[in-house]
């Protein structure tokens, strides 16, 4: 147990996700032995992203405009969206460099033991960007777990009557795996959606 | 480093750290065990989906300084692949979960009846196969082959009742829960009173049931399906909010699922 300042540092760090005691003990003290000009870039970064980022009111996005530079981006497919639950699974997505389409963030999963329901995301934004017929399929990228299964059963069942293509990406074997280890619910997914190898 | 082995259904999974989780486990033997699964958030861990909600797992546990840590899982059925694919079921599923956490507020304390009678539940709710060998009485089977599909809230109450009975809360539905009387006219469900009042004890504010509502709450109770089956819409849903308050109120605990509950 510290004081005054430092111990105060070590309380605030102590707060952010993953990082225990010790963790802001750590941090704290590599702080204080930092050049202070560093340490004021970091905390000018912080102040700068509290006061310039929001969400984008078309996706929910991360953005620093009204709008995130992918729904701005004319170049991208306005028919194909991909429904994700966070703004950093959009990120995930784009690594792979193949899709061209737009976003759409819920904010979550469906979770009722946690109190979370559709409610409490943004379905309800989801439903009002597919009314207008623009969009002809969407990916349901939410996470390959329970509560990401659930979220996007719920929402393809919503969006059937609206008759747009709804697909879920492939679950599967991780590649650079070994098969043995795989468990059975994986390796069931993998083999309902196997493919023809044509060679 | 001390172990046990032991077979348990994930009631709740809840992010630490990095890759870890902790899982909530009802297990057959030791009761509610939380113990951490390291690195099972990562693509290539080797638990994979097995510490998934609703997942029956043969788990390996090893006991911890403040939390246990699970060396190793198998599954034994993964009851959560129907139901996610399923929105109503689900929402019944995860409010059979919950209740099931609540109802065994202790650690490590032995609950094999609660266990039981939530794989049973599960099993009744997947709809996936009949009767296995290891059932009990008392459990929800599940639906025989060419028998009308349930419906998963009534499922769900049938499991609320039975888990009720089994924690000593069973409501009186056939005898006046104040007096005890058999052969008078039961005409309200009191809940803070254990179940139903015949007219000289009614408390006040007390629900009055159609019959048919108490009548389906008592073959829910015994698992008489081909009765409950036969029930309309308006006495299940009756049945439903009356099993919820009483369920809460004895629990003294909301359940945050059944809010989420969709009926079919």
């Amino acid at each position: 147990m510290y004081e005054g300042v430092i111990q105060h540092l070590i309380d605030e760090l102590g707060r952010l996700p993953g990082v225990g005691p010790k963790g802001a003990q750590r941090i704290a003290f590599h702080l204080l032995a930092t050049d202070p000009d560093d340490v004021r870039r970091l905390a000018a970064a912080l102040i700068e992203m509290t006061e310039r980022v929001r969400f984008c009111k078309t996706c929910g996005n991360v953005a620093e405009a009204e709008q995130c530079r992918i729904c701005l981006d004319t170049r991208r497919d306005p028919a194909v969206l991909c429904v994700v639950e966070e703004p950093k699974d959009i990120a995930a997505v784009e690594k792979i460099r193949e899709f061209r389409g737009r976003y759409h963030v819920l904010g979550g999963a469906i979770s009722p033991i946690d109190g979370i329901g559709p409610d409490d995301l943004r379905v309800r934004e989801l439903m009002a960007r597919l009314a207008d017929g623009a969009v002809t399929e969407l990916i349901l990228a939410t996470d390959p777990n329970l509560e990401g299964e659930a979220t996007a059963t719920y929402i393809a069942r919503l969006v059937k009557p609206m008759g747009i293509r709804v697909t879920r990406p492939a679950s599967g074997l991780p590649v650079g795996g070994d098969l043995e280890y795989a468990d059975e619910v994986t390796l069931g997914r993998a083999f309902e959606g196997r493919r023809l190898l044509d060679v | 480093m001390q172990g046990y082995r032991d077979d348990g259904v994930v009631l709740r999974t809840q992010k630490l750290g990095e890759a870890d989780r902790i899982i909530t486990l009802l297990t057959r033997h030791n009761g509610r065990v939380r113990a951490v699964a390291r690195g099972v958030r990562r693509t290539k861990s080797r638990f994979g989906a097995r510490l998934e909600p609703f997942t029956h797992v043969d788990v390996m546990v090893h006991n911890g300084r403040s939390l246990d840590v699970i060396t190793q899982a198998e599954v034994i059925r993964a009851y959560g692949t129907p139901l996610a694919a399923d929105y109503p079921k689900y929402t019944a599923g995860t409010a059979m979960l919950e209740t099931a956490e609540r109802f065994t507020p202790v650690e490590k304390e032995p609950a094999i009846r609660q266990f039981l009678l939530l794989v049973g539940g599960l099993r009744a709710l997947g709809e996936a196969v009949g009767p296995g060998p290891d059932d009990l009485a008392g459990e929800p089977a599940g639906t025989p082959a060419g028998e009308a599909p349930r419906d998963p809230r009534m499922v769900l109450d049938a499991y609320f009742l039975r888990s009720l009975t089994f924690a000593g809360y069973a409501p009186a539905l056939e005898e006046c829960s104040r007096c005890g009387a058999k052969d008078k006219p039961l005409v309200a469900f009191a809940v803070a009173a254990g179940g139903m009042a015949c007219a000289d004890c009614r408390p006040s504010g007390s629900a009055a049931p159609a019959p048919q509502t108490v009548a389906l709450m008592v073959a829910l109770l015994r698992g008489d399906w081909d009765e409950a089956i036969r029930s309309e819409r308006r006495h299940r849903v009756e049945c439903s909010g009356l099993v919820a308050a009483y369920l809460q109120w004895h629990l003294e605990h909301s359940i945050r699922s059944l809010r989420h509950v969709e009926r079919a």
